[in-house]
């Protein structure tokens, strides 16, 4: 490739700093000739847009933050005061609302990569755990901000899941009180939100860092599962990786857009635009979109300490996967049996999903046990079954050979 | 193989087709509110002022006699997008309210409101607060058809509503029967007749007409910025679309002297 592969300061002012914090040196080598596998497909670029979608919701949150009054009388009111009488505040709103949105996705979409092509695996287990933390952080903040609203659907989704903690023995109804700050969801409740839900993302932030971090230690994963053995199998990340990773931060960024600008309260329950009222609870309560799997899993269940147990395990197993799936082989694209047994999961998450959004009757609850018990015996059951018996394809000897084909350089010569 | 496939369909249909909602469930809730033509809708949307008048003029006449709107000044009515009032004519309607232009909407008048068993809600966000089941697969259809009108095809559909109830059922004291309501039971009796409320653009005088144009008027109240948004919209859309088509053709040339040369 192009360059140098160490950096060289350019300016008079760079030479004096490189000799006092060499950041031009961390820059150079993590985001210009870091080598990345030549073969990602458009799935990897869901890390960039990740820390797109944080840094944008961190800078849209703070000036949210300016307007904002976290006070049960006034809170509804100020989100509103921002809708209407803030310069462009109700692009600030929608953009942070529906950002919270596309956060998820991001991170779901992620996720499922990682699985699909087994990048949790040996040596990549605490970037893997990293990721996992780093989903749980998001699904605590993006809670909390929701309930900042104040709205019907935010008071009484703050009950719904602060009260699951009511289910653990003994201390149960103790800790509940301590969390809501008295003996109902109220203004203390509301502040420590607010201060939480401003000192998450920051947290979020500094494990995106060990993430980062970790990743360049072990370096990225890709498509074949096989490791770059060769400067043939490697890219520059700029300006390879860098530009495809900006194509595709557009194009979400179009249905982003689409999102904000044109169907802004497409996912937000209709609900949450009547403010909070203790005294009348609305006739469903529903979370958001990203938690209804979540939320059909803890709704599966008949006991609730079980049905919380599951809900927390739902989340916490994927942490175990490095060593539930007993694969040597990453790849699913080498995996013939893994990879119908991974479609099956997703249509399940999605399918739990729809379930969560519906009443917990009749049907549903049928399918939605069925679902949860594939869930669960996803990790439990088939990954680490599968490993032993599965017969895997033969992989490619190196990444360059399974792009370029066996014959290499000729082969690509005789395709131009 | 043939197994899973089969395993997959059951799934699919499983979560998509077979659950039905129960009828007890079914029976509290309203009719389907018909769809009607606003003139908001869609990606070039924009608010009819003449409407947004009618509706203020049915606001101001019968609505808020119960209903507050406390998060809508007199200023707003001279604002871009909105009714199309000048400054000195939201003036003079804040005037007739013994109150400044920088005022909202007075609370009604709390000797009616204090003999509802329920107090009526402020309509400021009504527009938006109010909405009905769309169910699969409409709701993904929504995504792409921008149909974001259910809050005021269910109120236009509402004030519509009123009608005497099916043989068998008994209404509540103190409620009024409406097919759209959830539970069918609403407090609220029948606000609008036709020829209630005069109108000055010869429009005309009736039950469909006055109960599009303050549903109309409702949706300004809660999203008075809708305009603004579209226009800007498609000015994002547009600078997006030319930028990936860009980066698109750089990413490709960029790629190919990497194909060319491992």
């Amino acid at each position: 490739m192009s360059g140098n592969s160490i950096y060289q300061p350019q300016s008079a002012f760079m030479r004096w700093l490189e000799r006092r914090l060499p950041i031009g040196a961390l820059i150079y080598s993590s985001f210009v000739v870091y080598p990345t596998p030549r073969n990602l497909n458009y799935w990897w670029t869901f890390g960039g847009i990740l820390s797109f979608m944080l840094g944008l919701q961190i800078v849209t949150g703070v000036v949210l933050a300016m307007h904002y009054t976290p006070q049960v009388d006034l809170a509804f009111n100020s989100v509103e005061s921002i809708m209407r009488d803030v310069s462009f505040g109700w692009l600030l709103r929608y953009v942070h609302a529906n950002g919270a949105s596309m956060f998820f996705l991001a991170a779901y979409i992620h996720t499922f990569r990682g699985m699909y092509y087994g990048s949790y695996k040996e040596p990549r287990e605490v970037l893997w755990i990293l990721g996992v933390i780093l989903l749980l952080l998001m699904i605590v903040a993006g809670f909390m901000g929701y309930v900042l609203v104040w709205g019907q659907m935010s008071f009484w989704a703050a009950t719904v899941i602060t009260s699951l903690f009511s289910a653990i023995p003994v201390f149960g109804e103790s800790i509940v009180t301590w969390l809501w700050g008295g003996y109902a969801v109220g203004n203390p409740t509301l502040n420590r939100f607010y201060s939480l839900h401003y000192l998450l993302p920051f947290v979020i932030a500094g494990v995106v860092v060990l993430h980062i971090w970790a990743l360049h230690i072990v370096g990225q994963n890709n498509p074949t599962g096989v490791e770059p053995k060769s400067e043939k199998d490697t890219v520059a990340f700029t300006p390879y990786a860098t530009i495809k990773d900006t194509f595709v931060l557009i194009l979400f960024c179009i249905l982003f857009g689409w999102l904000v600008f044109y169907v802004p309260n497409y996912l937000i329950h209709a609900d949450n635009y009547i403010p909070a009222n203790p005294a009348v609870t609305p006739p469903e309560i529903v979370p958001e979109w990203y938690y209804l799997p979540f939320y059909a899993i803890l709704r599966a269940i008949p006991n609730k300490l079980m049905g919380v147990i599951a809900l927390v395990a739902s989340i916490a197993i994927l942490a175990f996967l490095p060593w539930l799936d007993t694969s040597p082989v990453r790849s699913a694209r080498y995996r013939p049996l893994y990879k119908q047994f991974f479609w099956v999961f997703v249509i399940v998450c999605i399918g739990l999903g729809y379930l969560g959004s519906n009443p917990p009757e009749g049907w549903y609850v049928i399918f939605a046990r069925l679902f949860t018990i594939y869930y669960f015996a996803y990790f439990l059951v088939i990954l680490p079954v599968l490993g032993l018996v599965e017969k895997t394809k033969p992989l490619p000897n190196s990444i360059s050979e399974s792009v370029l084909g066996a014959s290499g350089l000729t082969g690509a010569r005789a395709r131009a | 193989m043939m197994l899973k496939r089969s395993v997959l369909a059951l799934l699919l249909a499983g979560a998509f087709a077979a659950p039905v909602t129960p009828a007890a469930a079914q029976l509290a809730e309203g009719a389907t509110p018909p769809q009607l033509h606003w003139p908001f809708a869609g990606p070039f949307g924009t608010y009819d002022p003449g409407q947004l008048q009618r509706g203020l003029k049915i606001y101001h006449d019968v609505c808020s006699n119960c209903h507050s709107l406390s998060l809508v000044s007199f200023r707003n009515l001279a604002d871009p997008g909105g009714p199309g009032y000048s400054a000195a004519q939201a003036a003079a309607l804040a005037a007739t309210y013994k109150l400044s232009p920088a005022d909202h909407f007075p609370a009604p008048n709390e000797a009616v409101v204090s003999a509802f068993p329920i107090k009526p809600p402020d309509m400021s966000v009504l527009a938006k607060a109010r909405s009905y089941r769309r169910g699969f697969p409409w709701f993904v259809l929504d995504f792409f058809t921008q149909y974001q009108e259910q809050g005021v095809d269910y109120i236009a559909a509402l004030l519509k509503g009123y009608d005497k109830p099916p043989a068998g059922v008994t209404v509540p004291p103190g409620t009024f029967y409406n097919k759209y309501f959830p539970g069918h039971n609403l407090a609220m009796p029948q606000p609008l007749f036709p020829g209630q409320v005069t109108y000055d653009d010869g429009a005309p005088q009736t039950l469909d007409q006055y109960s599009q144009d303050v549903a109309a008027f409702l949706m300004w109240a809660a999203e008075p910025h809708l305009d603004q948004r579209k226009r800007i919209g498609f000015q994002v859309m547009i600078y997006l679309i030319v930028f990936a088509g860009l980066l698109y053709l750089t990413k490709k040339k960029i790629w190919r002297e990497a194909e060319l040369h491992p």
